[in-house]
């Protein structure tokens, strides 16, 4: 078997859970778009070049308002901010992808950085080919799903709410995992806790970007004794 | 808006959500030695990021009206317990949902 095969076998199994989700998720973008008015073709474009799930339901309504470019840039700023976290998780990962560095970067998300982050990749697959097809798989799922919505929404004839709840369920996994496997629970707790605080404090809509600053704060201020820990 | 408008608006999404992704990438190229504190951050982020979109995932429920988010709650424990017992990804988010499922349609 290529390397390429082997790589793309063991990554399809991990995303398994994604493909539901995608699939529903971006059905559901699909109809929601439609319903707005827009012709089939801009969900799938906006789909295929922008790739974030929540910021294209904003997108909605931010397309259905008055053009307003530079609220339009930072509101897409704010809703990815949590992007950048994923970036330097994954610095050391990527490093040395060469040409599948580029879309795999692209297709970061969520869900595919919940599962390069944290996959056992058995031996001998090669992990850049890897961590490229779980990203490959999760956006063409993704595609798939919105191109059905916008297509043949009308026809879907079961109710799929709640089906999306298998991405809770897989970031859940992914965290009971993380903490059977950590030597230090101080970075997941830190973020658990002040995540919960600031969700309290600021609300849905911005607790994300002050999260991210108080976990570096966080971070930051206990390096020491969290870097002693690590090397326990 | 117009069409060229509406182009144009879905072209800044585009950039903005690619900034994103690529920022961390261009500030800390694989050629040139990353600083020691970024290298520490990549290594200790992962888990706080990971229990930062869990709750990510729950910015939605109401704790104070309607269920309370008692589906949410309840399944997300489920999913959490299933997996400490059995350590089965499909097993603990296939049933997960299924309970989400049959507590979001028929219980509440």
């Amino acid at each position: 078997m290529s390397e390429k095969k082997a790589a793309a076998k063991a990554a399809f199994p991990h995303t398994i859970p994604i493909l539901t989700g995608f699939l529903v998720l971006g059905m559901a973008y699909g109809i929601y778009m439609k319903a707005l008015g827009f012709s089939p073709v801009v969900p799938i474009l906006i789909s295929l070049f922008v790739f974030a799930g929540s910021m294209q339901f904003v997108a909605g309504s931010v397309l259905t308002g008055v053009f307003a470019p530079v609220s339009t840039f930072f509101l897409t700023l704010m809703v990815n901010a949590r992007h950048v976290f994923y970036g330097i998780s994954m610095l050391e990962k990527y490093r040395d992808l060469g040409r599948k560095k580029f879309p795999t970067i692209f297709w970061m998300c969520d869900e595919t950085f919940s599962v390069n982050v944290s996959a056992d990749i058995p031996e001998g697959v090669d992990k850049g080919w890897f961590y490229f097809f779980v990203s490959l798989f999760d956006y063409s799922y993704w595609i798939t799903g919105t191109v059905l919505g916008a297509v043949l929404g009308q026809f879907i004839p079961f109710d799929t709410t709640g089906v999306d709840f298998a991405m809770t369920a897989l970031f859940i996994v992914i965290l009971v995992g993380q903490w059977e496997k950590e030597t230090s629970h101080i970075s997941t707790l830190g973020g658990l806790g002040i995540s919960l605080v600031c969700l309290v404090i600021f609300g849905a809509e911005h607790f994300i970007v002050a999260s991210m600053v108080g976990i570096v704060l966080f971070l930051t201020l206990l390096r020491r004794p969290i870097e002693r820990r690590l090397e326990e | 808006m117009t069409n060229a408008q509406l182009i144009l608006t879905v072209a800044i999404i585009m950039g903005a959500t690619m900034l994103t992704r690529f920022l961390s990438f261009l500030v800390f190229p694989a050629g040139r030695e990353t600083p020691a504190f970024i290298r520490y951050l990549g290594k200790v982020l992962p888990a706080a990021a990971m229990a930062m979109l869990v709750i990510y995932c729950y910015k939605g429920i109401d704790l104070t009206g309607g269920n309370h988010g008692a589906p949410e709650l309840i399944a997300g424990l489920a999913v959490a317990v299933l997996h400490k017992w059995k350590h089965s990804m499909l097993l603990s988010i296939g049933g997960g949902t299924a309970l989400y499922l049959v507590l979001i349609h028929l219980v509440f």
